[in-house]
């Protein structure tokens, strides 16, 4: 049927890979009998799988994400090992193509991106007073969009090869001239079906934001990290439709022949370095933007003072976000576009420089006259700053086009963007992590283990990839499997990889402190545990399913700090609880997400009539979508003055100490 | 926050030991000094930065850090400062200032022969990169190398680059920037070694599988030393045919090869027009086959698809599309 080469499908001949394909299956029958075992299919399906609460997906979310991290961060760990040694044989060039391919395309695509989606999800509706996002079900299609997306990328490696053009896929090379298998159909497809769903969610919190303000709350009331998040998502509506035409076309190419960036046939290689780029840079921006307002309300909140210069932090985000869209050239000054474009675009990447500079400055500024509490999530934060200058300064050295002609491929710029990526969004995510725990989860991640965390994180981070921007200076390029000795790059390459084996005990200590706060921790914790100034906090911890019993009004910036210095909304009154209108769970975005999956990996194999067979799949669950007339459900009374008195002192007010 | 800074400065001597011979400070050559001179002024600038706020920084963490006494305290309300602000946004644009004046000079300059070099006649090599090999044609002398590429000292040389395969970037680090290579794509680079020397160069752009070691040789001559091997090579090196050049595209790493004649005679793949040398049965091996396609300008000798029969019996459906297709021109 279809002429299936049964014995290409599984890559065989790897006794790495070989490893994983066992360790995988374990793990899929562990995790099916363990769920049996416990009998928890139907918890898991009407809480989990079929929830549009956006909490639970903004969890769900962040636990795919984790576990993107550590398959990406593998992927790390063993371009360290090859590299450790000159002329090392630990992966063949064919191998080592595969790992930074997948380490690229993973950390950015399903790791980042998730886990600050996730964060988003969470936070955001509840720092706006909201119940939930604007489109709760398509919430809910976005995740499992997202979803499909990663598990058909992450299959590659096992079944069918892997990707190995980089995670830039630059053509010719990803061509099927140069690149005939299958694996790289598999970015094509994945990053597609991913990039519908961030997509869509971008277009629910641009909605949500704008549409779903509690009472009070104008524009210029809103948290940064909600106003961040706000033009993020406003860059996603902008530049991921570029990533869809471009991925369309790349499909196009490799499943039908045509020739957009082919070398025959009149195709234009350098149209894909211009859509992808496109698409790319505004892409680190959508990163970077929502770990910018992480760090602005932890900032306020551990210095117990307000964001400073918050209408220029909000004026620069906006600068950022402008410019972000015309600096893509910065990526290859070296195509020889002439002088005239890239100095355009060199002080268009310069700029940049100027409204970061300006957030800098504000966070100082907000700590100046504070009182500096030494907590896990401020010491990301405080981390970050010294990091971050260094990513940013050799940021703006790669921004000046000329100089960039000795710095472009090398480890210099790989220095560089793991120097702006890993402290301004991993340690942001950390941060957070650690910040909203307790309103996720109802306990607090361990302090002491944190410290653990932070400093072998901090420290193996700048191990790491330090000595980088000086292999670079000395002429090593990125993604070259080895070296040779005579090279001298030996030392430095060694300690990048003891630095990168102290980063990887770093994230063992975060993933111990999960273990052992979600066994040991305090569960009778403040609902307030930080004295932290936004609306999340008004709340229980966990939150509610309805998130607040009464919307609550703003007046002020930072509003639930001056309630609770007034003294005012911090009560509840049996009379003012209304019935709470809530959507539905719904299974048909899971559904969608199986559809997804199984068409794309049809599509991927090139079986095309498989694939439009299960794309029926998608078409009907569109259809049924349209004919859904659940309005939802009510929130009886008395449920929510059962589950306010749970949490709410008898007086109804904010339980606020830690007893 | 001390461990970290302590970290750092561990760290430090280190760095400024293998910095003693990074290869981009040691330009040898004007178009990389300019380059050098580009990257030591942004240094200083950038320093500057990172003093200032690295100071800034650690003076405020220190000073309002909470303590058993201070727990007492509470911060002021403060919204922000204009006059700060109007500062700390301003500075920057400055330093921007700056730094953009000198990039864009030198980023004209690197189009032009470099300065002080205007009256000398340079010379013309075109470069092929293929994979995963280097190609070096000299018309004007009438020959052609191999992962090796002869200049005289002193004198500007202009490489009109351009790949016979995937997208790659030629550098030569010690004597300036790097550049794209593409197929049907010109680009243009200056070059100028100031004295006789041997520097390693290579492709910075992935390509593959033999990405690693794509590297070449650029031997910087006298002018007599290097006359006299073009003559040698003239008399000498064999003639490359039609047919070897072909093989020679194929996706293999040779050694270095001399020649007596140059490939530009019959295909020059920076013409937008030219053949297209691509055959993806020659990148098979990795993962699960996908369908191919048949080109036009696909080039396939009967070499190649006798050498396919074994092993690849699975692509036999595959190669019943692939007609002839070596006529091309």
């Amino acid at each position: 049927m279809m002429g299936i080469k049964w014995n290409e499908l599984l890559i065989t001949g790897d006794p790495l890979i070989l490893g994983s394909q066992i360790a995988i299956l374990l793990t899929m029958i562990g995790i099916v009998g363990g769920i049996t075992y416990l009998k928890k299919w139907r918890w898991l399906w009407s809480e989990w799988l079929t929830t549009v609460d956006h909490k639970r997906i903004g969890i769900m979310y962040i636990i795919a994400a984790v576990l993107m991290f550590f398959r990406g961060g593998i992927d790390g760990l063993m371009m360290k090992a090859q590299t450790a040694r000159p002329e090392m044989e630990f992966l063949n060039a064919q191998h080592y193509n595969e790992v930074f391919t997948t380490h690229g395309v993973i950390m950015i695509l399903f790791m980042a991106m998730p886990l600050l989606i996730g964060i988003m999800n969470v936070i955001i509706p509840l720092q706006i007073g909201a119940r939930d996002v604007a489109f709760p079900q398509l919430n809910a299609l976005s995740f499992w969009l997202f979803f499909s997306g990663a598990m058909l990328f992450n299959i590659s490696f096992v079944i069918g090869g892997s990707p190995d053009a980089g995670w830039t896929s630059y053509f010719p090379l990803a061509g099927k001239e140069f690149s005939p298998s299958i694996a790289n159909n598999y970015y094509a497809i994945a990053l597609q079906i991913a990039g519908i769903g961030t997509l869509i969610s971008g277009i629910n919190f641009v909605v949500t934001i704008l549409k779903m303000r509690t009472k009070g709350m104008t524009l210029m009331k809103m948290p940064m990290f909600t106003w961040t998040s706000f033009i993020a998502s406003v860059i996603i509506v902008a530049a991921f439709p570029i990533l869809t035409v471009a991925l369309a076309l790349m499909t196009t190419d490799r499943l039908y022949g045509t020739h957009f960036f082919t070398v025959s046939g009149g195709g234009m290689d350098m149209l894909w370095a211009n859509l992808f780029w496109l698409w790319g840079h505004p892409e680190v921006y959508i990163l970077i933007l929502p770990a910018f307002g992480i760090y602005s309300e932890i900032f306020a909140t551990f210095s117990r003072k307000s964001l400073f210069g918050y209408k220029s932090m909000i004026f620069s985000i906006v600068a950022i976000a402008i410019l972000s869209m015309v600096v893509w050239v910065h990526h290859f000054y070296t195509m020889g576009s002439g002088p005239a474009v890239n100095s355009i675009f060199s002080i268009t990447t310069m700029a940049i420089a100027v409204p970061t500079g300006i957030k800098i400055f504000n966070w100082l500024f907000t700590m100046r006259k504070g009182r500096i509490k030494m907590t896990t999530p401020m010491l990301w934060a405080l981390a970050f700053i010294p990091c971050f200058i260094i990513g940013g300064v050799t940021g703006v050295m790669l921004g000046m086009g000329a100089a960039d002609f000795q710095y472009h491929n090398t480890l210099f710029l790989v220095a560089h963007f793991h120097y702006t990526i890993i402290p301004g969004v991993v340690f942001a995510v950390f941060a957070a992590l650690y910040y909203w725990w307790p309103k996720m989860f109802g306990f607090m991640l361990n302090e002491k283990i944190g410290k653990w965390h932070f400093w072998l994180f901090v420290i193996g981070f700048n191990v790491t990839f330090m000595p980088m921007f000086f292999l670079g200076l000395d002429g090593a390029v990125r993604r070259s499997y080895t070296y040779s000795v005579e090279s001298g790059f030996a030392p430095l390459f060694l300690l990048s990889a003891i630095g990168s084996a102290v980063l990887a005990l770093g994230f063992a200590a975060f993933c111990y402190n999960i273990y052992w706060s979600a066994r040991y921790a305090d569960r009778n914790i403040s609902s307030d545990p930080w004295d932290a100034r936004t609306l999340e906090w008004s709340t229980a911890s966990p939150v509610q399913f309805y998130n607040f019993a009464k919307q609550p009004e703003v007046t002020t910036l930072d509003p639930f700090w001056h309630m609770k210095k007034k003294n005012e909304g911090l009560t509840l009154k049996d009379s003012e609880i209304e019935e709470i209108h809530m959507p539905s769970n719904s299974g048909l975005p899971i559904f969608m997400g199986a559809v997804f999956s199984v068409a794309g990996f049809f599509l991927v194999f090139e079986w095309h009539i498989a694939a439009v067979v299960a794309a029926v799949g998608i078409i009907a669950g569109l259809i049924i979508r349209s004919f859904d007339y659940d309005e939802g459900y009510h929130v009886k009374k008395d449920e929510i003055k059962k589950i306010e008195s749970t949490w709410r002192n008898v007086e109804g007010e904010v339980h606020n100490d830690v007893s | 926050m001390k461990k970290f800074l302590l970290s750092l400065t561990a760290l430090l001597p280190l760095l400024v030991l293998s910095g003693c011979n990074m290869v981009v400070f040691e330009p040898q050559g004007p178009v990389a000094r300019s380059i050098t001179d580009l990257i030591n002024w942004s240094l200083i600038w950038m320093l500057l930065v990172v003093v200032v706020v690295f100071g800034l920084f650690g003076y405020i963490v220190w000073k309002y850090r909470e303590r058993p006494e201070n727990m007492e305290y509470e911060p002021p309300e403060e919204h922000g400062s204009t006059l700060l602000e109007i500062i700390w946004t301003g500075i920057p644009i400055l330093i921007v200032i700056a730094l953009t004046i000198p990039t864009v000079t030198t980023l004209y300059a690197l189009e032009e022969v470099p300065k002080g070099y205007e009256e000398k006649e340079p010379i013309t090599i075109h470069v092929t990169s293929a994979d995963w090999k280097w190609i070096f044609s000299y018309p004007e002398e009438g020959i052609e190398t191999v992962n090796y590429v002869n200049i005289p000292e002193d004198t500007p040389v202009l490489f009109k680059m351009t790949s016979a395969s995937t997208m790659q970037s030629f550098w030569v680090p010690a004597l300036g920037g790097q550049k794209y290579t593409m197929p049907k794509m010109e680009t243009e680079l200056y070059l100028v070694a100031d004295n006789p020397g041997s520097y390693e160069g290579q492709n910075t752009n992935f390509n593959g599988r033999g990405y690693a070691d794509m590297k070449f040789e650029v031997l910087a001559q006298t002018h007599e030393e290097f006359d006299q091997w073009v003559d040698d090579v003239k008399e000498k090196a064999p003639k490359l045919t039609e047919k070897e050049y072909e093989d020679l595209l194929k996706p293999t790493h040779l050694g270095r090869m001399t020649f007596s004649n140059t490939h530009l005679s019959w295909v020059n793949h920076a013409d937008p027009d030219s053949k297209a040398y691509t055959n993806p049965e020659l990148y098979r091996g990795h993962g699960y086959q996908g369908k191919i396609f048949e080109e036009e300008d696909n080039y396939k000798s009967e070499e190649i698809n006798e050498n396919d029969k074994h092993g690849h019996d699975e692509n036999i459906e595959n190669k019943e599309n692939h007609g002839g297709g070596h006529d091309g021109h």
